[in-house]
């Protein structure tokens, strides 16, 4: 069976000009239990790769530049 | 590298005691099994990483069960979660950890972590549940994972992230072996040997699906997709009560907790649609629960937490705790809906099921010691079967697990690993990984968790459950033949889906055995409505004997603590009574 893309609003969101994955931080990407998060190749900012979020927090809570913030998931809201 | 490429790889390492699942029993179990004997080498192996892994991923609000000198006794505790589980307790573990979880709350204070305290300096104990005080709030619990992360360094703990074990191996004498686990990010095998293995992978909290709809937003963490219950049945251990459900009453779509036990003990109270109480308790009890489910099918429902009636500065208090400790988002969520809780009450629903001991009874089979029925193999934690543990018992129950297994290492030799059984492991891990077309892990996760609430979910009706059981068999056909994974992040979420596939057809199974209905919600079954003492008043045990799912009664032991007759059935009188 072939594959479609599913579109979806990721409720985590970095603020490019605030992270600093650029520079060697992976907090973000380190605590989170689900693992969902990635930086990326293109722009060496973290960013949410899946969306399959607990709404927990501690990407936001250890994040040393404040560049995380959770939002609850849309469906939840 | 692309991202999360899977890569062929496979090492092995040895330990004593190897401790899986980093949250709140793993890293208590750990640190004991290490002091015990500081040679001896103990990894912690996580699926995610222990710094922020687990239930109390972001802390806890408070400890919901401290028997605390002045306040409690062992015995009283004891009574009270007998009478809670209408009967069906091996008391002895529940005595056991009544007796030594002050000794644990001392422990945890001289790591950092914070207690309310009176202008005396005593423990501010408050009462919730129905018979006795045992709730300690933690204003300032969103310190305890990092406190525990600095003694695990402290004291040089092995700690392997990102690691999900799959299967436990066993020696040819059936004693515990080892582990298979693969990366979760590079799909790279290590199997891990060791001579006593501790389970601590929390609850099956990914089995029912929330209301909302979205996979992820469900009461316990996400990630906590019953792994060691499954783990703990394909290596032949025996799972208790396992149709004892968990089903929480919990904030509509944020799906979280209230939360009743912080503000309970200021003067909050759960209220139907005309403002009023219905229940007498706020305890997390089966039958707490049914009753919150006639509410809200009554026609008084929607069912609400209400604060409105409190002063400014109670709620400001209560809010100082909701908003900042446990699930912190709950805040912003209510902030999103524009719910002051000066004007308007919390709108509440129940859960999705989920297997826990935590909460319920249903758990890998555990005695005083955390011993499973597995030689070698220990069980901590929402996952092992001591009923209402909540975080306290993961921490005392995971340090008597962590005593007991290095004591059983320093006592066994290595068992010997079967070569063939970790090749045959590898296959059906990676199998997702070769099929070049086949059908996405969330769907098949998606369409198992949507059977589960179809069929699964209380009330329990028989035929429901005979066409449930037929539907996840056509499921897992598919995930076993036709499930794929383009990365190591989807294989991490096909082994899990696999994990919640197995907790349904054992949550399914352990339900039609027990032919009654007990523990209120958790376990009322329309084809047999009565509790049963005659025929049922017992454990049930599930497990796999050659190959095939099968349960059995066991006999629930003698008491340590006697129940008088006119205090058996103090649970079942949870609705307020009419008043003139």
């Amino acid at each position: 069976m072939p594959l479609a893309t599913y579109q979806t609003s990721v409720p985590v969101v970095v603020d490019d000009a605030k992270c600093i994955a650029d520079k060697g931080c992976t907090v973000c990407v380190d605590v989170c239990p689900l693992d969902v998060l990635r930086i990326s190749d293109m722009t060496g900012k973290a960013y949410m790769a899946y969306d399959e979020c607990w709404y927990c927090m501690p990407c936001e809570a250890d994040c040393p530049t404040g560049a995380v913030t959770v939002n609850i998931p849309y469906l939840l809201r | 590298m692309a991202m999360d490429e899977i890569i062929d790889g496979l090492s092995e390492v040895s330990c004593d005691v190897l401790v899986i699942g980093g949250g709140t029993a793993g890293p208590m179990a750990a640190l004991k099994a290490k002091m015990k004997n500081p040679k001896a080498n103990v990894v912690l192996l996580e699926k995610a990483n222990v710094k922020r892994s687990g239930a109390i991923s972001m802390g806890m609000d408070g400890l919901n069960n401290a028997v605390i000198p002045g306040y409690a006794t062992p015995e009283q505790y004891t009574k009270e979660i007998t009478i809670a589980n209408d009967g069906i307790v091996d008391q002895k573990a529940v005595y056991k950890y009544a007796q030594s979880c002050y000794s644990i709350i001392e422990e945890l204070d001289s790591f950092g972590i914070r207690f309310l305290k009176n202008e005396n300096g005593d423990y501010a104990v408050k009462k919730v549940h129905h018979i006795g005080t045992y709730v300690l709030p933690m204003p300032n619990g969103e310190t305890v994972k990092k406190a525990l992360y600095r003694q695990l360094r402290r004291a040089r703990i092995l700690i392997s992230n990102r690691y999900m074990a799959t299967r436990l191996l066993k020696g040819a004498d059936g004693r515990i072996a080892g582990v298979v686990s693969v990366n979760t990010r590079t799909a790279e095998f290590l199997v891990i040997k060791a001579k006593a293995v501790i389970l601590c992978t929390g609850a099956a909290g990914r089995l029912g699906l929330p209301t909302s709809g979205y996979m992820f937003g469900t009461y316990e963490n996400a990630a906590n997709s019953g792994d060691g219950y499954a783990m703990a049945y394909h290596a032949g251990a025996a799972l208790a009560n396992l149709e004892c459900y968990q089903i929480n009453p919990l904030i509509k779509d944020y799906n979280g907790p209230a939360c009743a036990y912080v503000a309970g003990p200021f003067g909050a109270f759960t209220a139907n649609n005309e403002d009023r109480r219905f229940i007498e308790c706020d305890y997390w009890s089966g039958q707490m629960m049914l009753e919150f489910y006639n509410e809200l099918l009554s026609g008084k429902g929607p069912v609400f937490l209400q604060l409105k009636h409190l002063h400014d500065k109670t709620i400001e208090e209560i809010e100082s705790t909701l908003h900042k400790v446990e699930r912190p988002t709950r805040g912003l969520f209510q902030q999103g809906r524009g719910v002051d809780y000066r004007k308007e009450s919390i709108e509440m629903h129940i859960s999705e099921i989920g297997l826990c001991s935590g909460h319920s009874a249903s758990g890998v089979f555990v005695d005083d010691n955390a011993r499973t029925t597995v030689p070698g193999l220990y069980a901590a934690g929402d996952m092992a079967s001591v009923p209402h543990n909540y975080m306290l018992g993961a921490f005392t129950n995971g340090s008597f697990a962590g005593l007991d297994a290095m004591e059983f290492a320093d006592n066994h030799d290595f068992a010997e690993l079967d070569a063939g059984e970790i090749a045959r492991e590898r296959d059906r891990v990676l199998a997702p990984t070769k099929r070049e077309d086949g059908i996405p892990p969330n769907q098949v996760e998606y369409k198992t968790r949507r059977l589960v609430n179809d069929y699964l979910q209380p009330p329990k009706v028989t035929r429901k459950y005979e066409l449930g059981m037929r539907r996840l068999a056509e499921v897992r056909d598919d995930m076993e033949q036709r499930m794929m994974a383009r990365n190591s992040h989807e294989l991490l979420r096909a082994l899990e889906v696999a994990s919640i596939m197995d907790c349904a057809d054992m949550a399914a199974h352990a339900s039609m055995f027990r032919e009654e209905s007990r523990w209120g919600l958790y376990h009322w079954r329309t084809d047999f409505p009565e509790k049963d003492d005659a025929n049922w008043f017992c454990h049930t045990l599930l497990s796999k004997q050659n190959g095939r799912m099968t349960s059995e009664k066991r006999a629930v032991e003698p008491y340590v603590v006697p129940i008088a007759d006119d205090e058996k059935d103090l649970y079942d009188k949870q609705r307020v009574r009419a008043t003139a």
